[in-house]
């Protein structure tokens, strides 16, 4: 069924009775041709795009919970093309790109909003490295503005500009970044996927990877035997016990990450904000809740929560960065479990197994990228060749030294 | 509704107090809450649903509450999203409601309502997507605007709040039966006990329930226990406070309410966020009652018949004409209680078969529609096959009850499906050192709760090594609880789930015929349990729609997750020290005063502060000053202070074996008296920091770093040392603050030492000496980071002010004086001395060019690393030095370089500019820049592109050492 | 969370800086480029009982805790000497 205003009328006008199921709930085959282990937002979406992109079909996503219950439904949102790396820089431009046209390609409104983010800095030495900033933004071919303190003041009001601790300096504008709806990007990839013929298969955790000299033959689940001859790890947080299933030990550590949101408010936040000194970042979602969060809890954990020191760092640079949010309450918190890299960016690569492939290491950064690295990983499994923009997310550049530091914090895993 | 004459145990009936709701002036008593102020007013409508923009009244009297959420005058402006439940009344008190225009009577969003067939679950992810430019310009800000509750204002939050610690062998929370004998047996046993309650009162249920507790009313036996905790010096008793978070280790988020009750709280912290360390922890929080899903049940009037029971109890609020909607003889022995008391309760609806022998009409059936366009005037209802409407003022409804457990759950912990009394419970151990007891763990006899209360006090004093002396339980007469589950009635209309949220039965239904037939899936695309209750009242419901939409049981069907907060809670106290300039500490150096006091603009250098520049009246911008302050050095003599630089002191006779392995270069070579520049890598080969190392001594060193790298500079040496040096015979430690060190720098700089000093040591380039100055020892260092001849002078750091007076005055004399950091960044580039600019975490040292000073003789920390090919080679970037062809050309930092033939394109970029100057020596613009293979491209012409600032020249790579190339100004 | 300090006993959270896993305590040998290579980067990233390394800010000890990944128990701390 087409989603439209008039299929909303029509169901409407018969008591929303005549909904079908967003995607099919069949039972694993024996057999596939390629198997997504993950069924979050980047093992979706390479889904989708494997049948879409490259006409396979014959293809089952395995998730061992619900669809879309890891952190792809529990990031703070942001969709930003702001990378200034060769390699980084073109992937992520690449992604927006495609978010532009979601809604469409899906038929699903994952409400992507191009609000516009600004990026607050706080001294001429962040204002130089915002300008380096900006202008790899321009030379991709993506937008970006260089605000001064007065026209931040101008478009950001509430902020405090007399006593912050860290004064207001400028800020780094980028009119197309914006923010989404996470899960149902999740959906809408699924419900996608799922129209193409692929099986999408929940509660099937995968417990075992076989291997036979050296090249993959399928998997072992909660739900049997599957066999097939192309696998791809897309497990996100998880993917350091996948991959040990097959024997791999990875360049990942898995650190937690907690959000925020507050009750609900009418419109008072119309942008994203980040603020540079104090690791903050928030928006406000459609329904009214300030959604925001900071930096890693910092120590390594699949808890998926987190503790106080992390929420106090969070809440002290809101209250610093604008003072007016003390009046909204905490709602609630949560964590999700993020897959950080030693040099803070992603894999997408082929493994030293034949047929086993890698999507992971997305660090805190992974929704925005979900279209790009859904396409990309697709690219990958199809033809055994990493897709253009995505070809310095090697596996070996660790050892090679070819790594992508947007960061600068270098090998340790939770600074990125 | 309105006041009964007598009565309200929380009543002080002696204070009248004048307060306004939506400008309307009315009258309460000390000891309401908004909430009970308001019923006792009539006031029943208070609030708009979220969605549908629904008349929405009290239903509880709690934090649980689900829809009195009102605005709230604060510190000159109000406060969205308060719970008038929670919001205890004072003189003058202002509020008004929330979510409606133009008035909470006739609010215009209130046609949602009649579009609500068009409005189920998701339909928001179905339309809206067409024209794809409308979503931004016009279907968002509508969604938006039409969402939300209250509204925020912008001006700055900065009442005063405060944060604490708190440590205590035993935290019991919640302070009705269960928790008070806990809190009671434990310290009577002498152990440190924190007893906190959300609620003014202490009591939990025994300030509203009538039953008798070792012959005395509930409330009489608490306030004796009550009495006597007060007395004791190891207990401290927390009210108005909510234990919002348990956390690893116990550790549990708490939120006291200090000053948001009073009228003029003045610099009272309105309220104090604690963390709360406790050895172990009693969760009594009690139950929550549940609503019942039957057509129409938001309507204003509608209440759940534990908070009728407490309105009448506490606050002596008359609910009129009561019908009561129970499935549990819980709900019915209440009711029988209440119109003993005098309420007039004309009837009890139950789907089970009751006796027939209570004072009121009793009928065996189901509420199916209640009416009252802004408040209950009847309930319709259906018995025996008839339908049959009563005319009400209030609908009680009592569904039975869950256990407040949520804070159990708060580690991932999942509770367990109890039959009996048709709710999740905890199992044992969820949060380590927690225990759950009474109601909380579904044990709803008072009698239970006082023995699992003394139980798990006990226990918990014998895993602390303490005994316990017995502590008599009281004597307690109660029924048992039984109840038939009974989650939604089958009838035509919408029945609501989450009150706040606006999700009916249908919508959950809806939900799974679209597939999201998972717990998780339902509450994500329905949004039930979402809103600001975080479905305390709906979740149960929900789960009981969903389990008979899938046809599946609701133990299958598993809950979601409980998260903290327990209830939502305020930024401005989680934050408490965040606003303002008590975000970071600040750290001033010995000059500060003396710098500010000569009028130096401050900006912050890893937390220090340093000046800018020094400016003088007749300057037209920063640049004049930093102009003059560039050549007092270069002709004069110029003072700086350096203090902010790490200084690490190295003892020991390993300590120069140490200095080989951390830094790339050689140190043990170095004589005593000399000073070396040294680098330092990273394990993982990019370049850390540099600094210098001065050997004082054979077996004393004192290096330095950079102010910004000071602190992860000191923690990577103690980590080689503790990690790969363990007995090797040194130590370390930091002296930074010890010192107080000033950089003197020019052709001057002798005849200022010479004043300084009288006899001015005779040191070569890198030396260094200690000296007395007045007494007083110092140390001198012949080390320059301007590339003039130069000294650092150190001195302990209580005499630092004085000395920079004392420099400062003789460079003034010599025609030079204080210089600031613009002025020594203009000094260093035209050096080509790197920073942090240039040293960003992603350069090398051979990308610096001193790949020499990486000693092939001996291995160190990110020797192995920085081989890998990847970090040498012609790709990567080199740094250069940068002048525009065009030497009056402004060039900028963060500017990206292109071939001059080339478009600013992304697969064109050669680099990118680090840091510029203006230099009043060379009468040019410098930039220093990291470009590839850039060593190799001296002389060659790119064009710098800087689109964000409309900036674009070109500009010629050269050496970055613009100045004395060779030297010898500083050497010599 | 709360932490053992060998030092100082057990202390807040606040007071320590991470670091990684405690695999970082053995320096391959200069010419080692694979082992460098799995020292740096490469985790087991265990989900369970793990051992990783905390900087005790205010005493300078760097402290080698045992503890779970999963529940957050902190079952041990311990120099890096005892630990290595
Ligand atoms: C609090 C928070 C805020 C964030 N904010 C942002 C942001 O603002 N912008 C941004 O771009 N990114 C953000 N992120 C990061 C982003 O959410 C993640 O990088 C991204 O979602 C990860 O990819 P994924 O969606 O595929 O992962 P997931 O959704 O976690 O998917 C992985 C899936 O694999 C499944 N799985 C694991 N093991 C197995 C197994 N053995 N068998 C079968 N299935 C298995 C899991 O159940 C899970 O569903 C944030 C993350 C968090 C937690
Ligand atoms: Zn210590």
């Amino acid at each position: 069924m087409r989603f439209n205003a008039l299929s909303v009328l029509r169901q409407g006008l018969a008591g929303n009775t005549g909904w079908r199921p967003h995607w099919r709930k069949p039972d694993p085959k024996p057999e596939y041709e390629m198997l997504i282990i993950g069924g979050g937002g980047h093992g979706l979406a390479t889904a989708y795009y494997l049948a879409k992109n490259h006409g396979l079909t014959n293809i089952a996503v395995l998730e061992k919970g619900y669809l879309g219950g890891g952190s792809i439904g529990r990031n703070t949102t942001i969709v930003r093309a702001n990378y200034f790396l060769p390699g980084n820089s073109e992937f992520y431009s690449h992604s927006l790109k495609l978010w532009e046209g979601l809604e469409a390609d899906l038929n699903y409104n994952v409400m992507h909003s191009q609000r516009g983010l600004i990026n607050i800095f706080h001294s001429d030495g962040q204002r130089d490295a915002a300008a380096r900033r900006g202008n790899a933004m321009l030379a991709q071919g993506d937008d970006a503005i260089l605000l001064g303190r007065e026209e931040v003041r101008e478009i950001l009001p509430y902020l405090d500009y007399d006593q912050a601790r860290f004064p207001i300096y400028g800020g780094l504008y980028h009119k197309r970044g914006g923010t989404a709806r996470h899960d149902a990007v999740a959906w809408g990839y699924a419900r996608g996927a799922d129209q193409r013929g692929v099986d999408l298969i929940e509660n099937c955790e995968v417990t075992g990877i076989s291997v036979d000299a050296g090249r993959v033959t399928g998997v072992t689940t909660t739900r049997g035997q599957i066999k097939a001859r192309k696998v791809g790890i897309v497990t996100a947080g998880r993917t350091s016990q996948v991959a040990a299933m097959a024997g791999l030990r990875l360049p990942i550590e898995s650190h937690i990450l907690q959000a925020f949101v507050t009750e609900g408010l009418k419109p008072c936040l119309d942008h994203v904000v980040t603020f540079g000194m104090g690791h903050f970042y928030i928006s406000q979602s459609d329904k009214g809740g300030l959604v925001f969060g900071g930096d890693l809890d910092f120590y390594a954990s699949y808890a998926a929560r987190g503790n106080l020191p992390g929420v106090e760092q969070v809440m002290e640079a809101g209250m610093t960065l604008m003072p007016m949010i003390g009046r909204a309450k905490m709602l609630r918190s949560w964590g999700g479990i993020m897959d950080m890299t030693p040099d803070g960016s992603p894999i997408i690569d082929r493994t030293p197994i034949d047929g086993l492939y890698l999507d992971a290491g997305w660090c805190y950064g992974g929704f925005k990228a979900v279209p790009a690295s859904g396409w990309c990983m697709a690219h990958l499994m199809a033809t055994d060749q990493p897709h253009p923009v995505a070809r310095r997310f090697r596996l070996d550049r660790f050892a090679t030294g070819d790594l992508l530091d947007e960061e600068g914090t270098g090998s340790q895993h939770n600074l990125h | 509704m309105k006041r009964r004459d007598t009565g309200g145990s929380a009543l002080n009936r002696a204070r009248k107090l004048g307060f306004s709701f939506d400008g309307r002036a009315l009258t309460g008593i000390e000891g309401d809450t908004l909430a009970s102020s308001l019923l006792a007013n009539g006031a029943r409508l208070v609030g708009r649903s979220f969605k549908y923009h629904r008349p929405r009244g009290v239903m509880t009297a709690g934090s649980e509450e689900p829809n009195a959420m009102v605005e709230v005058l604060r510190d000159g402006s109000f406060h969205p999203n308060i719970r008038a439940t929670m919001q205890e009344l004072h003189q003058g008190l202002e509020a008004r409601a929330q979510n409606c225009w133009p008035s909470v009577r006739r609010d215009v969003m209130a046609v949602n309502d009649l579009l609500s067939p068009f409005l189920g679950a998701g339909f928001y992810y179905k339309t809206f997507m067409w024209p794809r430019t409308f979503w931004e310009g016009l279907y968002e800000p509508l969604i938006r605007r039409a969402a939300g509750l209250g509204r925020l204002p912008q001006s700055h939050q900065d009442a005063p709040h405060e944060k604490a610690f708190a440590f205590c062998d035993l935290l019991v929370i919640g302070s009705g039966p269960a928790g008070l004998m806990a809190a009671l047996a434990a310290a009577r046993a002498g152990a440190d006990v924190i007893l906190a309650e959300e609620d003014r009162q202490m009591g939990g249920r025994l300030l509203c329930d009538a039953g008798q507790i070792d012959g005395m009313p509930g409330g009489t036996w608490a306030a004796g226990v009550l009495a006597e905790l007060t007395d004791l010096p190891n207990v401290r008793l927390m009210p108005r406070t909510s234990v919002f978070g348990a956390y690893d280790g116990g550790v549990y988020g708490v939120m006291e309410r200090v000053g948001l009750h009073m009228a003029a709280p003045g610099r009272t912290p309105r309220e104090c966020y604690w963390r709360i360390t406790a050895k172990r922890a009693i969760l009594a929080t009690g139950a929550l009652e549940r609503p019942i899903a039957h057509p129409d049940n938001d309507r204003p009037g509608v209440m759940m018949l534990g908070a009728v029971a407490s309105y009448w109890h506490r606050f002596a609020v008359d609910p009129g004409r009561v019908v009561v909607f129970g499935n549990n003889d819980h709900a019915l022995a209440t009711a029988k209680a209440l119109a003993a008391d005098g309420m007039d309760i004309r009837a009890y609806i139950d789907p089970r078969e009751i006796a027939a022998d209570a004072p009121f009409k009793t009928y065996q059936g189901e509420v199916i529609g209640t009416r009252g366009r802004h408040g209950l005037h009847s309930v319709t209802l259906r018995h025996q096959g008839r339908e049959t409407r009563l005319e009400a003022d209030t609908l009680a409804l009592s569904g039975g009850w869950n256990p407040s457990l949520h804070l159990a759950c708060h580690m991932n912990g999942r509770p367990v499906w109890d039959a009996g009394i048709a709710a999740f419970v905890p199992r044992p151990d969820m949060v380590p050192g927690m225990a759950v007891v009474g109601a909380a763990a579904g044990q709803f006899s008072t009698h239970a709760a006082l023995m699992t209360g003394a139980q798990a006090a006990r226990a918990a004093l014998a895993d602390l090594g303490r005994s316990a002396p017995d502590t008599p339980l009281p004597q307690v007469e109660d029924a048992p609880y039984a109840l038939t589950p009974l989650w939604q009635v089958q009838a035509k209309g919408r029945a609501w789930l989450d009150f706040a949220n606006d999700v009916t039965t249908k919508d959950v239904a809806q939900a799974a015929r679209e597939g999201f037939a998972s717990v998780e899936h339902m509450k994500r695309y329905t949004t039930q349990g979402m809103a600001p209750d975080q479905g305390k009242s709906s979740n149960m419901g929900a789960l009981a729609v969903l389990a008979d939409a899938t046809g599946g049981t609701i133990a299958g069907t598993g809950t979601t997750t409980f998260r903290p907060p327990f209830v939502p809670v305020s930024i401005a106290a989680l934050g408490a020290g965040g606003y303002g300039a008590s975000f970071a500490p600040q750290r001033f150096t010995t000059s500060h005063a003396q710098t500010r006091r000569m009028g130096a603009p401050m900006i912050e250098a890893g937390l220090w502060y340093r000046p800018s520049y020094f400016p003088q009246a007749t300057d037209r911008d920063w640049r004049c000053a930093c102009n003059r302050e560039t050549l007092y050095v270069r002709h004069a003599v110029g003072v700086c202070d350096v203090s902010t630089l790490g200084k690490i002191d190295v003892q020991g006779p390993d300590a120069a074996r140490f200095l080989d392995f951390v830094y790339t270069n050689t140190m043990s070579s170095l004589k005593p008296g000399r000073v070396r520049y040294g680098l330092m890598l990273r394990e993982d080969g990019h370049v850390m920091d540099d600094g210098t190392c001065a050997r004082l001594a054979d077996q004393h060193f004192l290096i330095t770093t950079t102010t910004a790298a000071a602190g992860e500079v000191m923690r990577h040496l103690d980590f080689v040392q503790q990690a790969y040096c363990a007995d090797w015979a040194f130590r370390l430690i930091s002296v930074t603050e010890a010192w107080a060190q000033f950089a003197i720098a020019g052709p001057l700089a002798d005849a200022l030492l010479g004043h300084l000093l009288g006899d001015v040591p005779d040191l070569p380039f890198l030396g260094c000496t200690p000296v007395t100055l007045g007494g007083v020892e110092g140390r001198l260092f012949r080390i320059s980071f301007s590339g003039e001849r130069g000294y650092e002078l150190a001195v302990p750091a209580r005499y630092g002010a004085d000395l920079f007076r004392q420099l400062v005055a003789l460079a003034e004399g010599l025609g030079g004086g204080a210089y600031g950091m613009e002025a020594l960044n203009v000094l260093r580039i035209e050096k080509g001395f790197v920073t942090h600019a240039e040293i960003d975490g992603r350069v090398t040292a051979f990308d610096l060019g001193l790949q020499g000073m990486v000693s092939a003789k001996k291995d160190c920390i990110g020797k192995a690393a920085s081989q890998r090919p990847g970090l040498t080679g012609a790709a990567r970037l080199q740094l250069v030095g940068l002048r525009p062809v065009d030497r009056q050309s402004e060039i900028t930092a963060g500017a990206h370089l292109y071939p001059c033939d080339k478009p600013a394109k992304a697969t064109y970029g050669q680099g990118h500019v680090t840091s510029v100057s203006y230099s009043p020596t060379l009468q040019s613009w410098l930039g220093l820049a990291l470009v590839e293979n850039g060593r190799a491209r001296h002389g060659e012409t790119l064009r710098l592109d800087d689109g964000l600032r409309g900036l674009r020249t070109d500009v010629e790579i050269c050496n970055p050492v613009f100045l004395d190339p060779d030297g010898g100004r500083m050497r010599d | 969370m709360r932490l053992p300090c060998p030092c100082c006993g057990w202390r807040d959270l606040r007071e320590f800086t991470y670091k990684g896993a405690a695999d970082m305590l053995h320096r391959p040998a200069l010419d080692d480029a694979s082992g460098w290579d799995d020292h740096l980067h490469n985790r087991t990233n265990p989900a369970g009982e793990t051992r990783d390394l905390w900087y005790h800010d205010p005493c300078g000890t760097w402290v080698c805790v045992t503890r779970d990944t999963v529940s957050h128990a902190v079952i041990s701390g311990a120099t890096l000497g005892e630990a290595r």
